[in-house]
């Protein structure tokens, strides 16, 4: 039902990725990639393992090729309404720990964005 | 010795541009659209099918299909009288952005009312892509089980509205719908639900009244 068997769309994130890199690199006048630094929020669906094996192929013969990968995962993070208590999204329960209220909001973990670049 | 350039961007930034102007060409000709989600068994054709038979009457429909490999989804939505177009993904497990706009050039969109976009049968990657629709819709099914809003957070999350099919099997089927709704309400706060049975043809009516409204609104 994901995306194991199929093609996955970590293939069109990473192309986007390389893309972003590149217009960057470009416009800081940069000749080489060495690095790239990531955020992936826990509710944004990517799977890192399969960004870094894909990048691996589409960055071939680009300035960006053999740039490391740098990946900071976010954790989703909820925020009581009603006791301001900020705790952590687990998958059985999203009420608040200390107070049980339901009024909520998902305060981090959507996020996905290129948040800098290592150059040479 | 390297150094670090500042960024901050968000990678599905391409897509959501490509996402953008389809928007646009659908607003230009007054094209109210829906994107419908869901796992694979939901009831994503079935209720489009359902839904086409019962617009057909007063508006001009068309159903734009993305699956993996074959054709049956299209040709149902098409014997229910839309005009149907078939995205073959080729594997992929989602539609993005450029996808839906090749199939939308396909679409003569003045003489459309009404486009419904059946997404790749997945609560995961279709989440992630905007195709540009107006609204996007998640179909979920009783027998799924009432635990899905907390495993597919990102897909709950991110709709405009959510029917919940095969309410008919609530009797046989191990589903707290408390629990279920309140993982729900707290992912998307006032989310409006339509609770329907596809096989009994129950609950349609706020479904239709839902969209008819909005196409009357782009008039």
């Amino acid at each position: 039902m994901n995306c194991k068997k199929s093609k996955m769309h970590e293939l069109a994130v990473t192309e986007n990725l390389l893309e972003i890199a590149l217009k960057h690199a470009e416009k800081a006048n940069v000749k080489r990639i060495v690095g790239l630094n990531i955020v992936i929020g826990q509710l944004a669906s990517i799977v890192d393992d399969s960004v870094q094996f894909y990048w691996d192929i589409v960055s071939q013969d680009t300035p960006a090729q053999g740039a490391s990968l740098h990946f900071r995962r976010q954790p989703a993070e909820l925020v009581c309404l009603s006791c301001q208590t900020i705790y952590l999204l687990n998958q059985k329960n999203f009420n608040c720990p200390q107070c049980g209220s339901q009024k909520v909001k998902i305060h981090t973990g959507q996020e996905f964005f290129l948040e800098s670049i290592d150059v040479e | 010795m390297s150094k670090r350039v500042h960024v901050v961007e968000n990678i599905f930034s391409a897509n959501d541009q490509i996402a953008a102007q389809n928007r646009q060409m659908l607003d230009n000709l007054r094209v109210f659209s829906i994107n419908m989600m869901a796992s694979p068994g939901a009831g994503k054709t079935s209720l489009i099918e359902l839904t086409v038979k019962q617009l057909a009457d007063n508006f001009r429909l068309a159903v734009i299909d993305g699956d993996i490999a074959t054709s049956l989804d299209a040709e149902r939505a098409e014997a229910a009288g839309a005009k149907a177009i078939q995205i073959n993904t080729g594997g992929e497990c989602h539609l993005d952005a450029v996808m839906l706009r090749s199939a939308i050039n396909q679409l003569d969109l003045a003489q459309i009312d009404l486009l419904i976009v059946e997404n790749v049968g997945n609560l995961v990657c279709p989440a992630s892509f905007q195709l540009g629709t107006h609204k996007s819709v998640l179909i979920a099914s009783i027998p799924e089980g009432d635990d899905k809003p907390y495993k597919y957070p990102g897909m709950y999350r991110g709709v405009d509205a959510l029917v919940i099919n095969k309410i008919d099997l609530l009797p046989f089927v191990k589903f707290d719908m408390q629990y279920f709704r309140d993982g729900v309400e707290i992912l998307n706060p006032g989310l409006v639900t339509f609770p329907i049975s596809c096989r009994e043809l129950s609950g349609l009516d706020p479904w239709l009244n839902w969209i008819r409204i909005q196409i009357i609104k782009r008039r």
